[in-house]
């Protein structure tokens, strides 16, 4: 029952959201939700509950490996939120409040699907309820990062559904009844028609990838994330591309069962490499702090691809990866946000000596960064060495080193870019914004609060956890 | 029978690949959303009510729903008629000429069930697919835009109508994708209201690159 109440809840909180009168006090729904949802989903991770075997929903292995981590990312961020829609009095939040709550709700139906037309269903849900979030500032630059994401992402979507079909008919062809959970399919193994579940898996990757934002469908990423509000890109980036994450790891546990899992794991890793190349390179050359952070989440799920693609340990690391670049992603992206506000401007060319301006979100920023680019002792450290270890022991040496390789120039990247904002003299129109940007606890203690959960992954992570990745890998492993 | 429809349909592709106008395109697309939607009638032996109101959802919103409110948005936006093209139309006749027979080959290629043997299903989704792919990169206005996006949805539909019989449920969930579409005219036209631009040219939403 607890499992559904991670759905309903939210989704009772967007209704509450979208009848609520008063402006000022409707966003303290958002940690009030967020408070119950966490409550809820660290309940279920210490004490998991059974599942029937043909169950379309449930809070299986998988979700338990990575969805506390996306509920506890919204609890900080609907903290930051408060705080966030107080400066951002002139933009009614009705409609803001609402669809955030019902993107942690169909985020979480994402990660409990264990059937493959309800995943599609709530993937979908998810693309359309950020429509708005990203629309919030109403510029025509948002806009028109609205346009593209809903373009491209709507496309993705729509081959995504085309996948589903595909391995519906891969089904079908092997003798099955229409049987479309994720355990009926796996539990069909080796009659599943060969070619249509190769077919299934390229328009899945394509698909699902797009959603996640693996290089060469990233291109609406940066747009996206660079014109939202903070928490809107760090719940994207530290949610949305999860579920399509794990979409893609329940399909390619279906490709194993088949036989073709050698195909599969070629193509994570082709696409994880590409991705991260893609990332490096670009990060080299960007001078927008904000479009920044979505190059190095584009380089972070190549991560999560190559990891999946090197076997149970591999993928146990990436499950990892997926707490540590979750929280370290969102510390960024919300110290970057407090920079973006008080400098007004998001290019090297107008920002510059934000650490006189804001000395607090620019500490933090630069914390931010090394934890991101893997600096011991943060999590994204020891996630991204067991990544290496695993390509070392299943013998992908050259594909190690060109992850360290790409690792190697995003880091010059980012810290051409972080340096760049943190340093030097503030121009002088910044320091009149500044001014009017108080460096509030509401907007430094949730970016505080991110990294300390991403020291804390990385210098104790919790026995629990590494239990449930456990699991999840064997989940994803069980076919003979 | 269906396959006559398929057929119809890979020759609307072609028309709205040819067309120099938004409103021929909308007819043409809107004419397949139609042809898409007599299909699972006419591929039922006796009469189903869940195929029924596939059918009859189907037509309602790719026939007449989506069509009407594309030809709101064209208006409310006031953009002029004519389609720029990035792909000449020569091009795109021959690019989409060359899909359909891509996807005839291709279809080939696929193991099909005895029952659907000799249908046309496959191609005709895959050729649906191209061409609103060469749509969506070979055009402009958004609102030729979302039609690419309409006509790729409708191969999805096609080839979701293999699987009718067994899983129901999931072909009626792809009809949420048409609330994709919903949400892009809708933006459109949201937009238009708190004024953006002078025309939906997406030539003009180049601020963000690189």
């Amino acid at each position: 029952m607890k499992e559904f109440l991670l759905i309903i809840v939210p989704l009772a909180g967007a209704l509450l959201a979208a009848v609520w009168r008063s402006d000022r006090t409707r966003p303290w729904l958002l940690p009030a939700v967020g408070l119950v949802h966490v409550v809820l989903a660290f309940w279920l991770l210490v004490d998991p509950p059974l599942i029937a075997p043909g169950a379309w929903w449930g809070f299986d292995p998988l979700a338990r490996a990575v969805l506390p981590a996306v509920s506890l990312l919204f609890l900080v961020c609907a903290a930051y939120g408060v705080s966030y829609l107080r400066i951002r009095t002139e933009r009614p939040n009705r409609v803001f409040v609402a669809m955030l709550l019902a993107v942690l709700g169909l985020l979480s139906a994402g990660h409990q699907a264990r059937h493959l037309g309800l995943l599609w269903v709530s993937t979908e849900a998810v693309t359309l309820a950020s429509v708005p979030l990203l629309h919030f500032n109403g510029t025509p630059r948002a806009f028109e990062a609205t346009w593209k994401y809903l373009l491209v992402g709507g496309t993705g979507i729509a081959l995504s559904l085309l996948g589903s079909f595909a391995l519906g008919y891969a089904s079908l062809h092997g003798g099955g009844i229409g049987d479309l959970t994720f355990a009926g399919l796996v539990a069909q193994g080796g009659t599943l028609s060969r070619p249509w579940v190769l077919t299934a898996w390229v328009l899945v990757v394509v698909g699902y990838g797009t959603k996640m934002g693996l290089a060469p469908m990233h291109t609406w990423k940066p747009d996206a994330y660079g014109e939202a509000p903070a928490i809107v890109g760090a719940i994207l980036a530290g949610g949305v591309t999860t579920v399509a994450f794990t979409a893609i790891l329940r399909v390619r546990a279906v490709v194993e069962a088949a036989g073709e899992s050698a195909i599969a794991d070629r193509t994570l890793l082709a696409i994880g490499l590409f991705s991260m190349l893609v990332a490096a390179l670009f990060l080299l050359g960007t001078r927008d702090f904000k479009r920044m952070l979505a190059y190095s989440s584009v380089e972070h799920m190549g991560i999560l691809s190559i990891g999946a693609a090197l076997g149970g340990v591999g993928m146990w690391a990436a499950l990892f990866h997926v707490w540590s670049n979750c929280f370290t992603k969102g510390a960024l992206f919300l110290s970057a946000g407090n920079i973006r506000r008080a400098a007004g401007a998001r290019t090297l060319d107008e920002v510059g000596g934000m650490s006189v301006l804001t000395p607090r979100s620019a500490a933090l920023f630069v914390t931010g960064l090394f934890a991101v680019t893997a600096c011991p002792p943060f999590g994204p450290f020891f996630s991204e060495l067991q990544v290496i270890r695993a390509a070392f022991e299943t013998g992908h040496g050259p594909a190690a080193a060109m992850l360290l390789g790409c690792l190697l120039f995003a880091f010059f990247g980012l810290t051409r870019v972080v340096f760049g904002v943190v340093d030097g003299r503030p121009r002088t129109a910044a320091q009149v914004a500044g001014r009017n940007f108080p460096e509030t606890a509401g907007v430094i203690l949730p970016p505080l609060v991110l990294l300390g959960i991403s020291l804390w992954l990385g210098l104790a992570t919790p026995n629990v956890l590494r239990e449930a990745w456990t699991a999840a890998v064997a989940q994803l492993f069980s076919s003979p | 029978m269906v396959n006559l429809m398929v057929g119809l349909a890979m020759g609307l592709n072609l028309v709205a690949l040819g067309t120099s106008r938004l409103p021929a395109l909308i007819r043409a697309m809107a004419m397949q959303g139609v042809a898409l939607g007599v299909m699972p009638v006419l591929m039922e032996h006796e009469f189903d009510w869940r195929v029924g109101l596939v059918a009859a959802a189907t037509v309602a919103g790719k026939g007449l729903l989506i069509p009407s409110l594309l030809r709101r948005a064209m208006r409310a936006a006031n953009i002029d008629r004519e389609i720029e093209p990035v792909i000449g139309l020569v091009p795109s006749l021959l690019l989409g000429a060359g899909a359909t027979i891509a996807a005839v080959a291709l279809g080939h290629l696929l193991p099909l069930l005895p029952e659907h043997a000799g249908s046309l299903l496959v191609p005709g989704a895959m050729a649906s697919v191209l061409t609103g792919f060469i749509l969506l990169i070979g055009r402009l206005k958004a609102i030729s835009q979302v039609c690419g996006y309409l006509i790729l949805e409708n191969g999805i539909y096609m080839f979701g109508l293999l699987l009718i019989h067994t899983t129901p449920l999931l072909v009626e969930a792809g009809i949420l994708l048409d609330l994709t579409v919903g949400v892009f005219v809708i933006g459109i036209i949201v937009d238009r209201i708190q004024r953006a631009f002078d025309s939906l040219d997406t030539r003009k939403l180049t601020a963000l690159r690189e």
